[in-house]
């Protein structure tokens, strides 16, 4: 039970000021979740705080992998917008 | 290492061109402050950002150790800098308080000019507490004399405001966008409050409340606060000029409507949706209409977060923090800086007491302006001309300019209007051709584009002043109707555009609409 901080983090340490378990840390290329001590909030919060503060798309994921803030989700671009920009491909 | 612009130089009478910009060279610089009470003035009138007077003479520093935001804005990419203080697109070097603390006494010791240290972006100061007052809290005790200010989105004030005070801050700088949720939740697309992530009008709802509550707050303590807007076209436009009022009412001294930087290379929503930027034109219409409302900040320069220096100039370089870690903080003698600190400011505030006592004793002028006895006929009309300066003279070639001043020349004569940024994104100095002693062949050889962006900020002016200026170019501002005039090079400004002015009045160009220019500015 911990969420992930994956390669899109830019580091920007939001998510470690609001982690009410401490479970964030800095570490290079990005910041890490120590899975031992994140409980994905649960009986403190609604939502985990560090994904709900966490600027970056994707940067972010549940044990499955999948992306708490998804593309578009944050920015508010439009998934056509983003793939013709290229900057994102489409699950094939 | 001594800058050159101050204490070497006496104290001088008004026309001379030898230390920097004459003191009225930035033309609004008596009276822009003269509107605030007393006590207000006494605070800002060293303070590099607010007063135009000061801002060629004191020196301020930004860190950047606050890296963590609460809002989302669309016009900042949250890989770079936090655009509300500063250009998006650029990456400040981030801090720990320890070094920034460092580094701040460090530079001060070799700046004596400096007098203010602000922390900004990246991120919100107020989202980062601990970092941000911790750096406030040791330097209030390693350096009393320095200044300090904050830069906020204004959602956590409130709460801090008292903290704030504490630490005894005297200037902090709010940005606000608009009063209006419907307009806000087109700027912000989400908030952070109270543990959720709120989105749309309901955030921004919040954010409003907010800022407002701490503008109100920080009055009622006594602390100065500066509000920043940032100009975008479609959204905000029409809306700044009752932002203006509402916040002069709240008790906000100055008002800075910044212009929207959008451009798709930073990966902004703006800059993906392909929001426009507004104009040079533009944004100094509607700082002239708000100016009406209350003080405006004409020589904001946007400095960069981790800037250096005086304003407009930038010495980050010689204060990397690589070159700082091989300090120890015992080599800077901090007591013997902070009097060189003391003697070197109090220099400078005396030379402009002294330029503002020469400027009241001057004799009451026979018709027109003081600086201008000769007679300008009262039905010429208003002319902006730009000019691409270096301290204070005429003497910056038209390719190499970074910025034209504009002025404006009238038969009450010659005025400071704003500045006008030319290459906003060019980050490279190779890009640029800025450096390279390569002249106006480096015009030529850039894409046309640069050229064609360059004449574009122009708009509206008849005339650009420049110390040389290039064939290509020549011919490219006569076709856009805009007058290249080479002739005044090195001379004072302000004595260069009367004197352009005069010739134009004297060649009977003054008596009807310019040639080739669609619409003319309205006359502030
Ligand atoms: S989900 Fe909660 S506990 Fe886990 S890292 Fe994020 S903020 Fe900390
Ligand atoms: S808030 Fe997001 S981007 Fe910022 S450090 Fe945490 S995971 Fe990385
Ligand atoms: S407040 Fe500053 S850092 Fe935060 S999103 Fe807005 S521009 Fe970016």
């Amino acid at each position: 039970m911990a969420l992930q901080i994956v390669h899109a983090c830019v580091n920007c340490c939001a998510c470690v000021e609001v982690c009410p378990n401490e479970a964030i840390y800095a570490d290079t290329p990005h910041f890490l979740i120590d899975e031992a001590k994140c409980t994905e909030c649960l009986g403190e919060y609604a939502d985990p705080q560090c994904a709900a503060i966490c600027p970056i798309e994707c940067a972010i994921v549940n044990e499955l992998g999948d992306p708490i803030n998804p593309p578009g989700s944050l920015t508010g671009i439009p998934l056509e917008k983003l793939i013709e920009l290229g900057l994102y491909k489409a699950a094939a | 290492m001594e800058l050159p612009v101050i204490s070497n130089t006496p104290p001088t009478p008004l026309t001379t061109s030898g230390g920097g910009c004459s003191s009225s060279g930035c033309g609004t610089a008596p009276d822009a402050l003269g509107h605030l009470p007393d006590h207000i003035r006494a605070k800002v009138q060293d303070h590099p950002c607010y007063s135009e007077e000061a801002h060629h003479y004191f020196a301020r520093m930004h860190v950047a150790v606050a890296p963590a935001c609460n809002i989302q804005c669309n016009y900042c990419n949250r890989k770079y800098d936090c655009a509300n203080e500063s250009r998006p697109g650029v990456v400040s070097e981030l801090l720990s308080p320890d070094q920034a603390i460092k580094k701040v006494l460090a530079v001060a010791a070799k700046i004596p000019q400096m007098t203010v240290l602000g922390i900004a972006g990246p991120g919100d100061p107020l989202a980062n507490p601990t970092r941000t007052f911790e750096t406030f809290r040791q330097l209030a005790e390693r350096a009393p004399d320095i200044k300090l200010c904050v830069s906020t989105n204004g959602l956590n004030l409130p709460k801090y405001a008292d903290e704030i005070a504490k630490y005894n801050i005297d200037h902090v700088t709010i940005t606000i966008n608009c009063i209006d949720p419907e307009i806000g939740a087109r700027i912000y697309p989400w908030i952070f409050w109270e543990n959720r992530r709120i989105r749309g009008v309901a955030g921004a709802r919040i954010l409003i409340e907010q800022q407002q509550k701490g503008l109100e707050m920080l009055t009622a303590r006594g602390i100065l606060v500066k509000v920043n807007s940032v100009l975008i076209p479609g959204v905000n436009d029409r809306h700044l000029k009752e932002v203006s009022r509402v916040v002069k009412a709240r008790g906000a001294f100055l008002h800075n409507v910044m212009p929207l930087i959008a451009e798709a290379e930073h990966g902004t929503y703006y800059g993906l949706m392909g929001q426009a930027s507004p104009s040079a034109e533009q944004l100094q219409e509607l700082q002239d209409d708000c100016s009406g409302d209350m003080a405006m900040m004409r020589h904001c320069r946007q400095c960069r977060a981790d800037a250096v220096g005086l304003l407009g100039e930038d010495r980050g370089a010689e204060f990397t923090m690589d070159k700082i870690d091989q300090l120890s903080l015992d080599d800077i003698d901090y007591a013997a800086a902070m009097v060189r600190r003391k003697e070197v400011h109090d220099a400078i505030i005396d030379q402009l007491d002294q330029q503002r006592e020469t400027r009241r004793a001057m004799p009451p002028p026979l018709s027109g302006d003081s600086r201008n006895p000769e007679n300008l006929s009262p039905a010429w009309r208003t002319v902006l001309m730009a000019v691409a300066g270096k301290n204070g003279v005429v003497g910056e070639h038209f390719g190499h300019a970074r910025e034209f001043l504009i002025y404006e020349a009238s038969p009450s004569g010659v005025r400071f209007v704003s500045h006008r940024k030319t290459g906003l994104y060019c980050s490279g100095t190779e890009s640029c051709g800025e450096g390279d002693e390569a002249s106006a062949s480096s015009l030529v050889g850039e894409p046309e584009s640069v050229l064609d962006k360059t004449i574009a900020t122009l708009t509206g002016c008849e005339v650009v002043l420049c110390s040389k200026i290039g064939y290509e170019p020549w011919g490219k501002l006569e076709a856009s109707g805009i007058q290249p005039n080479g002739e005044h090079a090195m001379e004072p400004i302000e004595d260069a555009v009367l004197a352009v002015y005069k010739e134009m009045g004297s060649a009977g160009k003054l008596a009807e609409k310019p040639v080739g220019q669609a619409s003319s500015r309205k006359a502030a």
